[in-house]
């Protein structure tokens, strides 16, 4: 009789099934067709032949190139933007914030489509400077989710160690390099992850603005479309790795992701 | 005063990098140009393309009904995780909160390739059949709601589910009438995001969608590589739309939500940091 009396725990069931069949099995699965040939017998192939095919590891190296520079970009770009709607005292500082938030609830495809037809514009033909106009389609796409981390952390940065630092005779600039900068660390690092990793793999930005296609994403699109599953989980297993390297160096509280998509406007 | 010039005039900058596109797109799309550049008449021409075109609106209403399916059965999913997870041991709060979080900072592209390969090459369920698209989205929707309603969990007084047992209240009674009212703004958010999330997925879909339905992602994405003008100044018009219920849907949250509210947010989220 005990088992089935209610409890707040029992609650739980149903998401723990779905969590292990669609979010552990599938990863099971990947770890089992990476390590597999076409008939289903175990081999390093698809993992070697990563390491050893000259394009796969260049798409890595660009990949790898393409997020640095695109997250760069974003947080030189968004930190005074968030520095001056947090810290600059304004009382519309929550509405301006909603109006750099906001294109992030606008269909991303939609957005790109408008700025491939005026880069079009400006510069003729978009597949003249692929890498330059990669940096540009994907800053455009992912500032708001710089933008928004930032601000929170700023927003609640204490004042007064702010003042107390230019009481002890610390310089504006000292103030901000030794006691912003650093306090403002964890919204940076959330700002990182939310940009780093879709620069890897969103592929669609580079198809939708030139035809092209050279990151990590797509080539786990291109096996996908030739129906090529062992090595397409290999490509998924080491972004996986990556993603799971990042998370264990940045190591920050859970909670903040569904913030930093919106959910606390 | 310099200073003050400066810090504004790079808030402007960035904000018309970020508007400017849109905006010039909506502009043409009131005018019966094909191309950005050349301007002629005013024509609602592309609305009612829009609006008319079978094919359009059957994609703009198949994804409409997918985002709110997916999201309300993420809303109910992850709500009823977040409350068992949360009263449930530690260490099966850990594994939980561990296997939720994978999905989120997983990218899209691996999350949909890995849902695709067990649904639809090991399990060999049809794409046609809606089930691995509407199970995509909610694995991508739910985590969010989880960790949405969480922080509810974490404010709500524990005495008051205690008491209502107490006072002769089933386990069940008590978790409707005490715990629910109180989680509610969570599960709101929750169920709003994951709209917005659904609305913007173009991988999830893209890997697990029938061949003759589309997303108005993939739908984009298809039309740019097509040539049909017809379809691409309707799309102009689309982002006009979307632009415009954007707008208004924060419009309308800010009046909702203006003075008191806010507060009552800043210090939740102090109360969640002490935690």
């Amino acid at each position: 009789m005990k088992i089935l009396r209610f409890s707040r725990k029992q609650l739980c069931i149903p998401y723990a099934l779905f969590l292990i069949c669609f979010v552990v099995l599938p990863l099971a699965v990947i770890v089992y067709y990476a390590f597999t040939d076409g008939s289903g017998k175990f081999t390093w192939a698809n993992l070697l032949s990563f390491f050893t095919n000259g394009n796969t590891i260049g798409t890595l190296c660009y990949s790898l190139l393409v997020a640095v520079v695109v997250t760069a970009v974003c947080l030189v770009i968004a930190y005074p933007v968030a520095y001056v709607l947090a810290r600059s005292g304004l009382r519309k500082g929550p509405v301006l914030l909603m109006m750099f938030i906001m294109p992030m609830w606008i269909n991303f495809t939609l957005r790109l489509t408008a700025l491939k037809e005026i880069l079009t514009i400006i510069e003729g033909n978009l597949s003249h400077h692929p890498f330059l106009n990669t940096v540009i389609a994907m800053t455009y796409d992912y500032l708001p989710f710089m933008i928004l981390p930032l601000y929170t952390t700023l927003l609640q940065l204490d004042e007064s160690l702010l003042e107390a630092a230019g009481d002890l005779g610390a310089g504006p600039s000292a103030v901000f390099f030794r006691i912003t900068l650093p306090l403002s660390m964890p919204g940076i690092v959330s700002g990182i992850t939310m940009t780093f990793l879709p620069a890897m793999t969103n592929y669609v930005i580079l198809d939708m603005i030139y035809n092209s296609t050279y990151i990590m994403g797509s080539l786990i699109g291109s096996y996908f479309n030739i129906y090529d599953w062992n090595n397409g989980s290999m490509i998924s297993l080491i972004l996986f790795a990556v993603i799971c390297i990042i998370s264990f160096i940045t190591d920050r509280g859970d909670q903040n992701d569904a913030e930093n998509r919106g959910a606390a406007l | 005063m310099m200073k003050k010039v400066l810090s504004y005039s790079w808030l402007a900058l960035v904000a018309l990098f970020m508007y400017i596109p849109v905006l010039i797109l909506a502009f043409y799309s009131f005018t019966d140009s094909t191309t950005i550049g050349a301007v002629r008449g005013f024509s609602l021409h592309n609305y009612v393309t829009l609006f008319t075109l079978e094919e359009l609106r059957n994609m703009i209403a198949g994804t409409l009904m997918l985002a709110v399916g997916a999201a309300l059965i993420a809303s109910l999913l992850g709500t009823l995780g977040a409350v068992g997870a949360f009263y449930s041991r530690p260490l099966t709060r850990k594994m939980v909160e561990t296997a939720n979080h994978v999905p989120v900072v997983n990218a899209d592209v691996v999350t949909a390739f890995s849902i695709c390969i067990l649904l639809i090459v090991v399990f060999g369920i049809e794409k046609d059949t809606f089930i691995p698209l509407v199970i995509g989205h909610v694995v991508m929707c739910t985590p969010f709601v989880y960790l949405a309603v969480i922080p509810r969990l974490k404010q709500m007084d524990n005495g008051l589910y205690e008491a209502a047992l107490d006072l002769g209240a089933t386990p069940f009674q008590a978790l409707y009438k005490i715990v629910l009212p109180q989680i509610v703004p969570g599960i709101v958010s929750g169920f709003l995001l994951s709209i917005t999330l659904s609305l913007d997925d173009y991988f999830i879909s893209t890997y697990t969608k029938p061949a003759t339905f589309d997303t108005i992602s993939t739908y984009v994405v298809n039309a740019t590589r097509g040539a049909q003008t017809e379809i691409k100044t309707a799309l102009w018009a689309l982002s006009t739309v979307i632009f415009l219920v954007v707008i208004l849907a924060v419009a309308v949250m800010n009046l909702a939500a203006a003075g008191p509210l806010k507060k009552k947010e800043v210090s939740a989220y102090e109360s969640r940091e002490k935690d």
